[in-house]
């Protein structure tokens, strides 16, 4: 292993521009001639538009064009599509009202795009905007799934009677009720899972440009799959075929999920770019960001377990209403379903489980995967469940979990997944260990002794991650395979580029990926090169997102690494006139096992591209490309603890220790995942705490930017404590799980366990604010 | 349309604009320098900190004609040519960043508190100082202990201003 390989702790090669200020995002990109678009947006939740009057707007200085949701549709842009197909118990098919880039005739959300307006600079658009004049009719509006699928509540979609899009199910319903009927103790929850903003520090942004000469549109963007979104821009838009479009997505200020989706501003601005003949930019402000961009979570679920008496579980039902918003977004549909309940087993034997998910419209923003996406919400449920249990039971909560472990793998869950491999006591341990468990009874009786209150809260998460097998997510209505590719291409030079499908917004992937190469050419990770982002250069990709690009991502450079191994081998084996299963790659030089010969990795790839003396037969060139397509999901898993202490006074709670143990079998870069599992931390805590997205009862966002939204900020936070216990991945050749999104699903039923401890109660609501707790104390929860 | 001139990052810039262009319009659109970034719209996120006469500002709050006559420090003012300014080295040593969008304004605002502190910093006050810097990434970890290692570089003589 040298020093820039796999499981080195290397400082990042892309770190260099960003504190620099030389990244290069799509803000970031000038064209000559480029004009600003400014979009006009519903301010009503539900409303029919009579009309639009544009020629006031049009008069504007500067006014490039004022183009309608009417002209759109006229010119057969296509609607935006969900990916992924969920059948009702009843096996109809979801049902889903139209959702076009821009209204024609009717707005379902506040901040809807009805109109855009394209002038020479941002203040001209914006000013002009203003101008024009939109005839709305009101409607009534909903907001939360339990109001929408009352009798007579506002109809979102025809198409979809009683704002229901699928009523759906999953697991063995006769089996689980026999499971409650034999039960000792039942534990019963309704469980709430807040909805939040994914906030990105980079609002989207889009640059289209139409170059008529060679009737060409290219896109930069905001995006986590550019190819995707070429894809899906060709092939349902109807913007263009997809060798006429390029998409870009340059540096990307994070992701979260939310910039996976193909938004309508991106299809505004192509098809208004060939329009004008103009290049157009567009780059959301954060109050847009919060209007605009797809939500994350919003789960009402009732739950409950069944226990024997010795406190095994013996069944597990639950029934989740998804709040899907006005619109499907792109992969919406399989959040609550597979992405959800396909994870409710969690770490333990669950004999029978039995989940209902019924998806619903609401005049809110349009929800979809964010941050764990599902595994976030199933964590949830079961971990409150978990604590809730052993507190009804009187039974430590760390020994109940431990009792119930899946200890034996490959273990198959009554919901679909097959787990690989995991030791969820060694995590356990070490997470007990790390925060002293043992001596929590000490330091709640120092803090009560000050006046305050103190709780330690446990949860032991899984995922599943490395989306994912292809045929399975195929057979469960995915529209897409899953797979990733490579291209590992040895210049003669001995450089070496990487074109890989993945996309880095944060991840670090110009880092980790050439760790990988490092490793197995023994060349220092400055003279490789990743290629990533841009339709142009790579062929194909499926993205980043769900902890992929690990598992899958690179599983796809190393099958190209190895076939240009092999042929390298083949060539240094015959300018070395030794046999080819003799040489051996170690530290950059090709070398004859059992002799002195060697020769150096550079010369090997300069002889491939020179061609005058190769094996008989060998095509020239030294260029390897493979795609890959995982057998199964990866299943990172953890413990985490948080232990939190709480001002009787004011009702601020401190997280003051939180522990870390986290198994996500081979790290590339232990420094990358763990600041990955710092950020991930940072969002559960602050959806345990802060984070809230208000919606008045007609449907106005109340949380709609930094002032409203609280966002977590450092002091907001602890120094957190991690620790790595590790089963390796056996269903990918690297063993590795993935880390994205581990401390969102992990630890916020962390922090509300330490919290219901602390102060005794069954439940509280996140985000556990101050003013929440302190009716919680204080015995005014019913005024909430 | 008003000539507005300053020295940014050593150099005399001029360029016309609008009376209500901002700062970091300014910066950005006028001058051509990316580093600084817009990431809010209400003055929270801190992304477009730059430093107006060697103080920390949010150029999103700042008219550049207000800025006119001054010197103006962005992020890509502070490394001298090759050699990367201490906050600069700690960020990439501690891992300081992921996807890099926080970062020109969270090296801005840790320059002007070490050089306000002297140097001089414990957690608690970096946590509490960082309140006007929104990261989404890191969980401000890797953060505050760079700027508390980039502090403490500072502090010794050699490395003093």
């Amino acid at each position: 292993m040298g020093m820039e390989g796999i499981g080195q702790r290397v400082v990042r090669k892309e770190d260099k521009r960003f504190i620099t200020g030389k990244g290069k995002y799509t803000d970031d990109v000038k064209l000559q001639g480029m004009t600003h678009a400014h979009f006009v947006r519903s301010p009503h939740a539900h409303a029919r538009i009579r009309s639009i009057d544009t020629a006031a707007a049009a008069a504007m200085p500067g006014v490039v064009a004022v183009l309608t949701g009417a002209e759109l549709v006229g010119d057969r842009i296509g609607n935006l599509i969900c990916g992924w197909m969920i059948h009702s118990k009843d096996g109809s098919p979801m049902k889903m009202g139209a959702y076009p880039a821009m209204a024609p005739e009717t707005v379902r959300y506040v901040g809807q795009a009805v109109a855009v307006v394209v002038a020479e600079t941002k203040n001209q658009a914006r000013d002009a905007a203003e101008a024009v004049v939109v005839d709305y009719e009101e409607l009534p509006a909903v907001t939360t799934v339990l109001d929408a699928i009352k009798e007579g509540a506002p109809q979102l979609h025809p198409e979809a009677p009683g704002n229901r899009v699928y009523e759906w199910s999953l697991g063995d319903k006769a089996a689980t009720d026999a499971a409650f009927a034999g039960a000792a103790q039942v534990v019963s929850m309704d469980i709430l899972n807040n909805r939040l903003v994914p906030n990105p520090m980079e609002p989207r942004s889009a640059v289209a440009n139409y170059d008529a000469g060679d009737d060409q549109l290219t896109l930069w963007t905001t995006s986590q799959n550019p190819h995707v979104a070429r894809l899906v821009l060709s092939a349902f838009y109807n913007i263009a075929p997809e060798h006429k479009l390029r998409v870009i997505a340059p540096d990307v200020g994070g992701g979260f999920g939310s910039k996976i989706y193909i938004y309508p501003e991106e299809i505004v601005c192509l098809w208004a770019s060939r329009k004008a003949n103009r290049p157009i930019k567009w780059t959301s402000d954060r109050t847009e960001a919060f209007l605009t961009d797809a939500h994350g979570r919003d789960h009402i679920t009732k739950a409950e377990m069944a226990f024997d008496a010795n406190h095994k579980i013996l069944g597990l039902r639950v029934h989740t209403y998804a709040n899907f918003g006005a619109y499907m977004s792109l992969f919406s549909s399989s959040v609550p379903t597979y992405l959800y309940a396909t994870l409710l087993s969690g770490q333990y034997v669950i004999p029978a489980i039995y989940a209902e998910v019924d998806g619903v419209y609401t005049n809110t923003v349009p929800v979809d995967a964010y941050r764990g996406a599902g595994r976030p919400e199933a964590t949830y449920v079961l971990e409150r469940m978990m604590e809730t249990a052993a507190r009804q039971f009187g039974v430590d909560p760390a020994e109940l979990r431990r009792k119930n472990f899946i200890t034996s793998f490959p273990y198959q869950t009554p919901v679909i997944m097959t787990y690989d491999a995991g030791d969820y006591n060694a995590s356990l341990d070490a997470a007990l260990k790390a925060i002293d468990y043992a001596g929590f009874p000490a330091r709640k009786a120092e803090a009560k002794a000050r006046g305050k209150l103190r709780g330690i809260g446990l949860s032991c998460y899984i995922e599943a991650c490395g989306i994912a097998p292809s045929k399975a997510v195929g057979s469960l209505g995915a529209g897409v395979g899953l797979w990733e590719s490579a291209e590992v291409r040895v210049n003669p030079v001995g450089t070496v580029e990487v074109l890989t499908g993945s996309h880095s917004h944060g991840q670090g992937h110009e880092t980790t990926f050439a760790q990988l190469v490092s490793e197995r050419l023994g060349i220092g990770i400055d003279q490789v090169a990743i290629v990533h982002g841009d339709t142009d250069k790579v062929q194909f990709g499926m993205g980043t997102y769900g902890s992929r690009s690990g598992a899958v991502g690179m599983s796809a450079i190393l099958k190209a690494m190895e076939k240009v191994e092999t042929k390298a081998k083949k060539i240094a084996a015959h300018l070395m006139e030794a046999a080819e299963g003799d040489i051996v790659i170690e530290g950059g030089e090709f070398k004859v096992a059992g002799t002195d010969k060697k020769m150096p990795f550079a010369l090997v790839a300069l002889a491939a591209y020179t061609g005058h003396n190769l094996p008989d037969g060998m095509e020239p060139g030294l260029k390897e490309g493979a795609f890959y397509d995982p057998t199964n999901f990866t299943f990172p898993a953890g413990t985490y603890v948080c232990e939190a202490e709480i001002d009787p006074d004011t009702g601020k709670t401190t997280v003051v220790n939180f522990v870390a143990a986290d198994d996500f079998g081979r790290m590339i870069n232990p420094m990358i995942v763990e600041g990955q599992v710092h950020g991930g931390l940072a969002q559960g805590i602050g959806q345990a705490l802060l984070e809230g997205t208000v919606y008045t009862d007609d449907g106005q966002l109340m949380t709609a930017s930094y002032m409203d939204y609280a966002m977590p900020r450092a002091d907001d936070l602890p120094s957190f404590d991690l620790h790595h216990t590790t089963t390796l991945c056996p269903g990918n050749p690297l063993g590795i799980k993935g880390c994205g999104e581990a401390g969102a699903i992990g630890s916020p039923p962390a922090v509300i366990n330490a919290i219901t401890d602390a102060l005794g109660v069954r439940d509280i609501a996140m985000p556990a604010t101050p003013a929440r707790v302190w009716n919680a104390i204080h015995g005014r929860m019913a005024a909430e | 349309m008003t000539t507005v001139s300053m020295t940014v990052n050593g150099r005399q810039v001029s360029a016309d604009v609008e009376d209500r262009t901002l700062l970091v319009d300014y910066l950005r659109n006028a001058i051509g320098l990316t580093g600084t970034h817009v990431g809010c719209d209400t003055s929270q996120c801190g992304a477009c900190v730059v430093h107006l006469d060697g103080r920390a500002v949010k150029a999103c709050t700042c008219l550049a004609v207000q800025a006119s006559g001054s010197s103006v420090t962005t992020v890509e003012g502070l490394a001298k040519g090759d050699e990367l300014h201490p906050v600069q080295a700690a960020f990439r040593e501690h891992h300081g960043l992921q996807c890099g969008f926080c970062t020109p304004g969270m090296i801005m605002t840790a320059v002007d508190m070490i050089n306000r502190h002297g140097g001089n910093l414990d957690e608690a006050t970096v946590r509490h100082e960082l309140e006007g810097n929104i990261c989404r990434c890191t969980g401000y970890h890797n953060i505050v202990k760079a700027i508390l290692d980039a502090a403490s570089k500072m502090r010794m003589p050699a490395a003093a201003e």
